[in-house]
């Protein structure tokens, strides 16, 4: 809402800065978004008039006019079209800065002899002085004008451009802002009665009005005027249109713009000998109505929709835009003026639903008085009468099924202390609240306060919206600063929180970069997982209107947000990437939020070992990825065993699932060639997924104690001759089983030369220690061989010589 | 006996005097002090002597030997400083390092830790919620109801999923204040949470715009809790997370689920306050919407708003990094370079 400050003072003697204002509106809730100041820089600036003009001796295009400035007389060059001797005009002296027409840069004016003429000055256009855009004349200042006044005084302004929350359509108007204004200085707002002469038969006899849909339509007003002049508005009028930043049409539009603006309440004109049987009715549309609205464009309305209608079909959509049929030309000469409350939820479906968004339905869509149509419709008429020369017959017609009481709430000192903190007096409230124009009487019990709000603070129904009230006025910085002194919430952890964060953190000491990719994705993303292109996850879940292709559903798996980031990244050809997200998956329910899971997912790739100059590192491969799963879960104090797994999106054979107390929780694998080169990955990838909620539910908070042998321990190493087919898992439980062993290590795995067809040779060093007493050799022996005579006897294993 | 002694004792000092290696040092130790040497013959043979000599010869013998000890100490101790020092295992450590592959944690990530951490301190506890929501939760609850105007300031992602014809109940919430409501309806006051969470607007996205962010949500409700402990709590994250010296600015704004609403600024620290682009030239950054719980919110919870009051806020979690950073896109905190995830 842009509200001139010149025209406040209508109401309310603002003495104050313009940034003293704009600084208290914005504490008050108005957040003052900018100001732009009219004339702040007219020093040199005058209201002259155009005495004589003659021709330029050397220019066909260019003429000379002599401009009086009341103390004296000068002559400039002008091109302008519009000159016209009588006329008042801006003239700026030699020394002025004005915005150059053609740069649109600022400029001090130099004296200058245009084509051998000297021009002692300019006279300006809209654009030269920075108030518009137009510079195709000279700006055409009103007669009323004093001869020889700074133009700074005449039109100086500077404008507030307002940011009003939704919860104030009264502050969607000067009169509103001017009500602020005052109770911010401790002002009174001064609003005259508007006054008019009526004449003629009565509006009663002319027209009707019906409303047939009163819980839509809680009051209808009208007035009806003859004898209209549809002409220009006056400069005055255009001129605060123009700061409050609406186009000049003619009187009567700009009559009720002004007024909507004024009062915050939007009118509407009708054409009234296009009202079909002079007749007005208020009532839901039909589904499918067709209907042009005044921009020229047809319409499809539904039955959620609101219209005013004559006798025979539908003139305007109720609070959003009216119709062609009964707009106002050039040769209207009869108009019945409207000024109504409607339903605002209905305003606000409708404008949407026709994308039509304008200056009536964003106030009415916030709910509106229903006080206000009548004031504003007076106020109306009465500038009609003064701006068009009409006529007014007798009465107006006000039909109101939705009257209502005006609010009263029950109050007291204590509730702002209760919710501000603040000790406030009952008296120091009352005085509060009435600077707001709210009525407080003390109603003698304890520190009781019956307020009763006035008609235009819609917003403003209990206790909490009159503590507001309060704390607006008395300042948000003066209330105090206190830390939280109530009691503590019983104690609660969110243990999936710090499961999460403690993966996150392992993760991130095993080298991997977090990263965060998108909730959405799409069908073509999700397909790419399969080494066949098509989707083999669950239902995923649609969003209604997608934003775009990339993102039309929820994601059913993390991995092609993290494979399309590792693509991205690539072009670093960084050694390594590691990467993991740790983000929600979401599954279809039926007729349900969908369940949302919460997962792991890493990457793991190597373009290249990385350079170093004592040996590259070396390269990443399943067992790389495989010692990132065992360290998290080591960590985490959870026991996995990896089986191989078949997941699509993986390499068969190098795929495994990582299985906890028989549950499989994830998978580990070679990213599948044909799914990274969909992804457009060229090198080996591996990945990683865990379900971290099925893992949280494995999670060990418990850790035991065993005491540390202080009997030294003994070291065997022995090569053994395995089948193919055994695998490492199977051999190392039989060895792991034995009291006596404490640690399996494996340090070679060899096949080929000196290796028969068929087998395998596995190096393993067995570390025996006891926690009671110091092993003697003979005892080792005799556990060892017991080992081999296991392993021998049951996967046929030999001791390589 | 005592010549003896006297002898043995100015041959070992000569001997030693002349001793340049550790290995003839240690020959030298075996050679006099050794368990088979003259000396410790010596000692061993005292007892065949009358107690007079044996008294005058033990004394000296002990003596000596405890010298030649401590001059073997010294001599052995300067020896190895000459080979220790020598320069033949000199490094060049200018050479880079082995490289540790070293991961981090998401700039949001670790915002969102330590936001949550200051409010931990201060009593706090966090809770999480879904990020598909049902329309009642992110809107109705909250006090908007369908058609409110309010909605238009959350431009909302509907799920296509519909209850009956023509109605879509479900969306990607628009903001982490469901979670208020959810915690509401299962807790019963004294309740004190935050709620970080990821939230979802329909929106096209540019250097300062993105359709899926992050939000911290605070809420606490008690008996007896007021507005002025809004400005407490907030008053303390700022400076907790901006710095000691930041001016915090309350101003009266409105959001559907408090009254009264309170806006919360910080002094703009490119300007100090004096007016740039970064604070749009008024000084101030705004960066939280805040409240008192709107007694229709609680009432609709079961908690009576006669009895209990609170005070809840939100705030944007990818704007704390991108003014403490001076980051101007924030398409880069999803867009996941490694050269900017790694700057962090
Ligand atoms: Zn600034």
């Amino acid at each position: 809402m842009k509200v001139s400050l010149k025209w406040l003072r209508d109401y309310v003697p603002v003495t104050e800065a313009a940034s003293e204002i704009a600084h208290k509106l914005t504490m008050a809730g108005l957040e003052v978004e900018g100001m732009q100041v009219i004339g702040g820089d007219w020093k040199n600036i005058f209201v002259g008039e155009i005495l004589a003009i003659n021709p330029h001796p050397n220019a066909d295009r260019l003429r000379l006019a002599t401009v009086n400035l009341g103390s004296k007389q000068v002559t400039v060059v002008c091109g302008a079209p519009n000159l016209t001797i009588g006329d008042k005009i801006a003239f700026a002296e030699v020394g002025a800065e004005l915005i150059d027409g053609h740069t649109g840069q600022k400029a001090q004016l130099k004296p200058a002899k245009i084509r051998g003429v000297v021009s002692e000055g300019m006279i300006c256009s809209e654009k030269e002085l920075g108030i518009s855009g137009t510079h195709e004349g000279i700006l055409v200042l009103p007669q009323s004008v004093q001869l020889g006044m700074l133009l700074a005084d005449y039109m100086g302004d500077t404008i507030l451009d307002i940011a009003v929350t939704s919860n104030r359509p009264d502050c969607m108007s000067v009169i509103g802002v001017a009500r602020e204004v005052a109770a911010q200085t401790d002002k009174q707002v001064s609003v005259r009665a508007p006054a008019y002469a009526e004449e003629g038969p009565a509006i009663h006899s002319l027209a009707a009005i019906e409303i047939k849909a009163p819980d839509l339509c809680p009051r209808y007003c009208a007035s009806l005027i003859t004898g209209v002049k549809i002409g220009p508005s006056p400069s005055w009028l255009q001129q605060r249109l123009l700061a409050s930043g609406m186009r000049p049409i003619n009187n009567v539009v700009d009559v009720t713009n002004y007024v909507m603006l004024e009062y915050g309440q939007p009118l509407h004109a009708f054409d009234f000998k296009k009202v079909q049987d002079h007749r007005i009715e208020v009532r839901r549309a039909q589904e499918g109505e067709p209907f042009k609205t005044l921009d020229d464009i047809d319409r499809k309305l539904t039955k959620d929709m609101l219209v005013i209608a004559d006798g025979k079909r539908a003139v305007a959509v109720a609070g959003i835009m009216g119709g062609q049929s009964t707009e106002v030309t050039d040769a209207t000469a009869e108009i019945l003026i409207e000024s109504a409350t409607f339903n605002a939820a209905v305003i606000h479906r409708g404008s949407l639903a026709l994308n039509l968004r304008t200056e009536a339905s964003l106030r009415f869509e916030k709910g509106l008085s229903r006080e206000l149509p009548l004031i504003a419709l007076k106020r109306a008429t009465q500038l009609m009468v003064e701006l068009t020369g009409c006529r007014v017959a007798k009465g107006i017609i006000d039909v109101y099924p939705g009257k209502e009481d005006s609010k009263q709430i029950l109050f007291s000192a204590w509730e702002v202390k209760r919710l501000l903190g603040v000790d406030l007096s009952v008296d120091e409230i009352i005085r509060t609240l009435e600077k707001l124009s709210f009525e407080c009487e003390s109603t003698g019990i304890a520190e009781e306060i019956l307020v009763t709000v006035p008609w235009w603070r819609t917003d403003v129904t209990n206790k909490a919206d009159l503590t507001e009230e309060v704390a607006r006025i008395i300042g948000y910085e003066s209330i105090p600063t206190t830390m939280l002194s109530s009691s503590l919430p019983e104690p609660q952890t969110l243990p999936m929180r710090s499961f999460r964060q403690k993966t996150q953190d392992i993760m991130v000491h095993c080298g991997f970069q977090e990263i965060i990719t998108y909730s959405l994705t799409s069908m073509e993303m999700l397909q790419k997982l399969s080494p066949k292109n098509e989707y083999i996850g669950p239902q995923p879940v649609r969003t209604a209107h997608p934003m775009s292709r990339e993102l039309e559903y929820l994601r059913t798996s993390l991995r092609p947000g993290i494979l399309a980031t590792l693509v991205r990244n690539q072009r670093y050809k960084e050694a390594t990437i590691n990467l993991f997200e740790i983000g929600k998956i979401f599954l279809y329910k039926e007729k349900d939020l969908p369940e949302e899971r919460e997962m792991l997912c890493a990457v793991l790739s190597s373009a290249q070992p990385k350079l170093f100059w004592r040996g590259n590192a070396d390269p990443v491969d399943f067992y790389v990825a495989k010692g990132v799963v065992e360290t998290l879960l080591s960590q985490l104090g959870i026991e996995a065993a990896f089986n191989p797994g078949d997941d699509a999106s993986l390499l068969s054979g190098r795929n495994a699932v990582i299985v906890v107390d028989g549950d499989p929780v994830g998978v580990l694998g070679e990213v599948h060639p044909r799914v990274a080169r969909a992804f457009d990955i060229n090198d080996t990838a591996y990945l990683i997924e865990i379900d971290l909620e099925k893992l949280f539910s494995y999670r060990n908070d418990v850790k035991s104690y065993t005491p540390i042998s202080r009997y030294p321990s003994t070291i065997r190493d022995i090569a053994l001759l395995v089948d193919v087919a055994v695998s490492y898992e199977q051999i190392r439980k039989v060895i792991a089983a034995s009291p006596l062993v404490n640690q399996v290590i494996l340090f070679d795995l060899y096949s080929g030369e000196q290796v028969p067809q068929g087998k395998k040779s596995l190096a393993i060093r067995i570390i025996y220690q006891s926690a009671e007493h110091t092993l003697t050799d003979a005892e080792v022996d005799e556990v060892h061989k017991e080992i081999l005579d296991i392993l021998n006897h049951e996967f046929g294993v030999t001791l390589r010589s | 006996m005592l010549d003896k002694v006297e002898w043995l004792a100015s041959q070992a000092f000569a001997d030693l005097n002349k001793i340049a290696n550790l290995k003839d040092l240690e020959d030298w130790r075996v050679r006099y002090l050794g368990r088979k040497s003259d000396f410790s013959q010596i000692l061993r043979s005292l007892s065949a002597l009358s107690p007079d000599e044996r008294r005058v010869v033990g004394a000296r013998a002990n003596d000596l030997k405890v010298k030649l000890e401590e001059t073997l100490t010294q001599k052995k101790s300067s020896l190895e400083d000459v080979v220790l020092s020598s320069s033949a295992e000199a490094l060049d450590v200018t050479l880079p390092g082995r490289p540790v592959k070293a991961g981090r944690l998401h700039p949001v990530t670790q915002i969102l830790n330590e936001v949550c951490d200051i409010f931990i301190g201060m009593g706090f506890q966090v809770a999480e919620g879904p990020q598909v929501e049902w329309e009642y939760y992110n809107f109705e609850a909250l006090n908007m109801p369908a058609d409110h105007a309010a909605r238009d300031s959350f431009a909302t992602l509907w799920m296509d999923y519909e209850s009956e014809p023509g109605h879509r109940p479900m969306l990607l919430r628009t903001h982490t204040s469901p979670v208020q409501v959810r915690v509401m309806e299962r807790t019963r006051p004294p309740i004190r949470i935050i709620v970080p969470g990821r939230v979802y607007r329909y929106e096209a996205t540019d250097a300062t715009h993105e359709w899926m962010f992050n939000q911290i949500e605070g809420l606490a409700i008690d008996t007896n809790i007021t507005l002025a402990d809004l400005k407490g709590t907030l008053y303390e994250f700022a400076r907790s997370i901006f710095g000691k010296d930041r001016k915090v600015r309350f101003r009266c704004d409105y959001f559907p689920f408090v009254e009264p609403g309170v806006d919360m600024a910080i002094d703009c620290f490119m300007c100090a306050g004096a007016g740039c682009r970064l604070c749009g030239y008024t000084g101030w950054i705004e960066i939280m919407g805040a409240g008192m719980v709107h007694p229709d919110v609680l009432r609709r919870v079961g908690i009576d708003p006669d009895v209990y009051s609170g005070f809840a806020f939100g705030m944007g979690v990818e704007r704390i990094p991108i003014l403490r950073y001076g980051i101007d896109d924030i398409r880069l905190f999803f867009g996941n370079d490694l050269k900017f995830l790694q700057q962090f």
